[in-house]
């Protein structure tokens, strides 16, 4: 395509090169394949329990809810509880991940939607993939187990993340990306969260619920 | 070349901004910027490390960007995506065109985008038949208004929430007449429940990209809305707009600049939404767009590779610069003119729009050094400005009086006894002009000055001449 | 008793030779500044000359002139060149010594070597005397309460904050008040004050409001461009405030009239 060619021209003509230079493909490649690590906070570090402490107080901080629950089965009556709490209609949409739909929800009284959402959903739990403590954020990926209009559409966001997936720092997660993905590859969508949805854009005022969730309810999730 | 704004008329949109009461009441909105930046810094004890780190990773990358793009291609396409390349904005503008026209496209909803401004993308679809609706709040805001931003982190700075209520009650027209919009939660409501309808309805999402992963031909975008997200994921296609900065060459690399972007420009830890886009959906994917298609602009970025304004291209557009800035904080974004305001704008102007269009903005700095001081990637902005003023200077765009003032007084600078001598009987002279007053309202030449403000009278003799009357002797 | 004597630094036995680069500002408009800044390194037991001089080049370099800039620059390091060391009683013209004399000559042989060995030598006046003189404490009186305003290049290129604060708050009777945003621009940008009028009037008109709203009755700075900016906008607005350089206030030298203060009441 002529327009690739003239602006790979122009760049290397600026960087004095011709491209095919061994040293700078080497670089270039080395750094690619070892993705060495810059500067990590120490914020996020410690075992599980130091990172549960901080993942809490700063998700907190970003204006999330948060609840711990002993064990997988414990989850629905705590969902239920949030929504109930916050007078949400009680339907929730959910999708494939079969560490939700393998849950007790006949112990409520919700109504269980599965699959993507088109629009019309006002409440949705998702899995995440990991929590990253250094921010209180959590890590979600796209596909048929937790749709990515999950995380945006619906009113209230339920997030259902086990203990032991909150990782210290952004890096881990990258990390647990790669060993998921193999090397190079990544889902479509990977959200990164923090919060529920808001802007600041009308003088400065701070609202929730610009677009996507006004509600971030994170359920913390033990091995019991 | 790009299509030039008002930038030339710098000293005209200065005094239309400063006599503009409504602006100069909604420019303190935009101080709280640098509290909560300082309040982020504080509670992050690596933060200037952090920002040696990302100032080392543009650096390096950029001095390889052939083979980092070379690489990111590979992998965009690896994951089923395209790569389109544009030399300038019109080649850009027709890439996109192009793409949404193929798909019978009739509306595109927009995540905020400096490049898609830079390239006049919505005149562009609108001329084409095709409904761009800006989704960020505040772009969204001032689309309704037929403005363009005037910050590159919070476009609707500049205006009031009876400003915005306002221009509801004008487009929103089947909503009913006398509902409150009296509340910010009410105008962010409306706003929420009408553009829903938009994302739900359109054919191409079009975002921009706050970085390019080459390692995983993956883009991101970070936002507090999660309008970007709504754009790329429910639209048949995804379409990406970045220029050829943006890439950065693995996902660590992502992490270090994502550590300093949020806290540098609204004092965030993290933005809500950072996403990480690769590609068009994967089968068994329930939701996420069929295509995604990337177009990579130069538009006069490769041609400031190597040369001296080369440390503009690590800017990250987290707008920390034109928050600390006083000259911003005095008139808003939209006296600079063009697409980039504050000092990242008045450095990177120039290059896009060429000198003779964009030498006001470099010059009109007091060099105070706060931009540079916040700057997460360490641009030394303030020298940068002092390169476009040594171009005009070299190329004699300086206005003549200030060559002439400058030559006069280089001319007695550079022969220290006629120097001493020059001053001194311009000193006692001016104290007896100034007799017991001891200030000036008005001086020749001072105009500038003694409009707005008095000048002190010198003293009398020089202290060079009191000096050697005193001791006798100067070295 | 010296009290500046008593508290200096490292003993030396020899008196250290300290050119005073006066600044165009001072030598011109204010020399009573420069002779402010005598008595404090004099006191401080430096031997004070003051070589034949003109400007640092600062207006040319800034206004893209970098011809003339180095022209002024290489005449500037030559008639300082037996001094051990620069002393300016301004950050801005102190920062061009320091911090760009070297970035005029980077590259050159000769010239690189003399603007580095220049600028380590050269220093700003009150930082000067308190890390490098050690002064801690200055034989000083100023009743009034008082508002220390951050002149930029002194603050971002050379680290002057802490030091003027130490001094004034040993002189007797002072009352030091932090201004709102102290650290911010007043306006003056050298030849920007001129140029862009009107823009730079916005600017000093905040700071002549913090001022204002800080009940300082005395502003300061390291400064006298900032000074000078700052009175003409507080004497055009018919303000009481009075503006002097720290220096002044340090010498106890703050008797004569302050910048742009007349002898006859305001009509």
């Amino acid at each position: 395509m002529k327009a690739r060619a003239a602006v790979f021209a122009s760049i290397r003509r600026s960087l004095g090169v011709h491209g095919d230079e061994a040293p700078r493909r080497f670089e270039v490649e080395t750094r690619l394949e070892a993705a060495p690590a810059g500067v990590v906070p120490k914020r996020g570090q410690g075992d599980i329990p130091a990172r549960l402490a901080t993942f809490k107080a700063e998700a907190e901080r970003a204006q999330a809810s948060l609840a711990e629950v002993a064990g997988w089965a414990d989850a629905p009556a705590e969902i239920a509880r949030f929504l109930r709490e916050n007078n949400c209609p009680a339907t929730l949409r959910m999708g494939a991940d079969p560490r939700l739909t393998g849950m007790p929800w006949s112990e409520t009284a919700l109504e269980i939607l599965h699959g993507a959402s088109d629009g019309r959903d006002v409440n949705a739990v998702s899995a995440a993939f990991a929590g990253i403590a250094e921010t209180g954020t959590l890590a979600l990926v796209s596909g048929a187990d937790n749709p990515t209009t999950l995380n945006f559409l619906p009113d209230n966001h339920v997030v259902v993340l086990p203990r032991e997936a909150i990782l210290p720092d952004y890096e881990s997660a990258f990390a647990k990306l790669r060993a998921t993905y193999g090397k190079g590859g990544a889902p479509r969508t990977l959200n990164l969260i923090t919060g529920p949805s808001r802007s600041a854009d009308i003088e400065q005022t701070l609202l929730l619920g610009a677009h996507g969730p006004r509600r971030l309810h994170i359920v913390i999730v033990g091995e019991g | 070349m790009n299509e030039a704004g008002t930038s030339a008329h710098f000293k005209e949109n200065v005094h239309e901004a400063l006599t503009d009461a409504r602006l100069q009441g909604a420019l303190g909105f935009s101080r709280n910027f640098v509290g909560r930046r300082a309040a982020a810094v504080a509670r992050l004890p690596e933060f200037e490390a952090l920002r040696d780190s990302a100032r080392a990773i543009k650096d390096h990358t950029l001095a390889h960007l052939d083979l980092y793009l070379e690489a990111y291609e590979r992998k965009v396409r690896e994951s089923g995506g395209e790569v389109h390349y544009a030399q300038d904005a019109e080649e850009a503008r027709e890439i996109v065109i192009g793409l949404c026209k193929a798909m019978g496209a009739k509306s595109v909803t927009k995540g905020k985008s400096m490049i898609a401004e830079e390239i006049g993308l919505n005149h562009a679809l609108e001329a084409a038949g095709i409904e761009p609706v800006e989704t960020d709040l505040g772009e969204y805001i001032i689309q309704l208004r037929g403005e363009t931003p005037s910050h590159i982190i919070a476009p609707a700075i500049h205006l009031t929430a009876k400003d915005v209520e306002q221009e509801f009650r004008r487009a929103h027209r089947d909503l009913p007449a006398d509902r409150s919009l009296a509340e910010p939660e009410q105008l962010l409501s409306e706003a929420r429940q009408v553009l829903r309808a938009k994302f739900l309805a359109a054919d191409v999402g079009v975002t921009g990209a706050n970085f390019l992963i080459a390692e995983t031909g993956t883009s991101i975008i970070v936002t507090n809305e999660g309008n970007g997200d709504l754009t790329q994921i429910l639209p048949q296609a995804h379409i990406v707009i970045a220029s050829i900065e943006k890439v950065v060459p693995t996902l660590e690399d992502a992490a270090q600049l994502m550590r300093v972007l949020a806290r540098s420009a609204t004092g965030q830890d993290a933005s809500v939404y950072t996403t990480l886009s690769t590609g068009p959906r994967r089968p068994g994917d329930p939701d996420g767009p069929r295509a995604y298609h990337v177009v990579i602009l130069d538009n006069g970025r490769s041609a400031m590779l190597g040369g001296e304004f080369e440390d503009m291209l690590r800017c990250i557009r987290c707008g920390a610069c034109m928050n600390h800035c006083p000259v911003y904080q005095a008139v808003g974004g939209h006296a600079y003119g063009w697409v980039y305001p504050g000092p990242m704008g008045a450095v990177l102007t120039p290059s896009l729009i060429g000198v003779a269009e964009g030498g006001q903005l470099p010059n009109a700095s007091t060099f105070c050094g706060r931009c540079e001081q916040v700057c997460p990637v360490r641009i030394p902005l303030p020298n940068m400005m002092r390169h476009w003023r040594e171009r005009e200077f070299e190329r004699r765009l300086s206005p003549a009086p200030l060559r002439y003032g400058l030559g006069f007084w280089a001319f007695f600078a550079s022969r220290p006894a006629l120097y001493r001598l020059a001053t001194d009987v311009t000193a006692r002279a001016m104290r007896l002009a100034g007799r017991n007053k001891g200030r000036f309202s008005w001086l020749p030449f001072a105009g500038g000055w003694t409009r707005y403000r008095d000048l002190a009278a010198p003293e009398g003799a020089t202290f060079q001449s009191q000096w050697r009357a005193k001791s006798g002797a100067v070295r | 008793m010296n009290a500046t004597a008593a508290s200096a630094g490292p003993t030396r036995t020899s008196q250290p030779r300290v050119g005073l680069f006066v600044t165009c500002l001072v030598d011109i408009i204010r020399p009573s500044v420069g002779f402010a800044a005598v008595k404090l390194l004099e006191d401080a037991g430096c031997k004070v000359i003051v070589p034949s001089q003109t400007c640092c080049g600062q207006p040319a370099y800034n206004s893209g002139d970098r011809a003339t800039a180095k022209a002024l620059a290489r005449q500037a390091i030559e008639a300082f060149e037996d001094c051990d060391y620069v002393v300016v009683p301004s950050g801005s013209c102190g920062g061009m010594l320091i911090k760009h004399y070297p970035d005029l000559f980077a590259g050159e042989p000769d010239l690189a070597e003399r603007a580095e060995r220049f600028a380590r030598k050269s220093h700003e006046l009150v930082s000067f005397l308190v890390d490098v003189l050690g002064v801690r404490k200055v034989a000083a009186r100023y009743e009034g309460t008082v508002a220390y305003h951050d002149s930029c290049a002194g603050l971002r290129e050379l680290g002057v904050k802490a030091q003027p604060r130490q001094l004034l708050a040993g002189v007797e009777g002072l009352t030091l008040v932090e201004l709102d945003e102290a650290e911010t621009c007043c306006g003056f940008g050298g030849l920007f004050a001129t140029k862009y009028g009107e823009l730079s009037n916005a600017i000093v008109s905040k700071k002549a409001g913090d001022i204002r709203a800080a009940r300082a009755d005395t502003v300061l700075a390291g400064d006298l461009g900032c000074l000078l900016n700052m009175a003409g906008k507080l004497g055009r607005d018919g303000s009481a405030v009075k503006a002097r350089h720290v220096a002044e206030i340090l010498a106890g030298m703050a008797d004569g009239p302050a910048i742009g203060e007349s002898k006859e009441p305001r009509q």
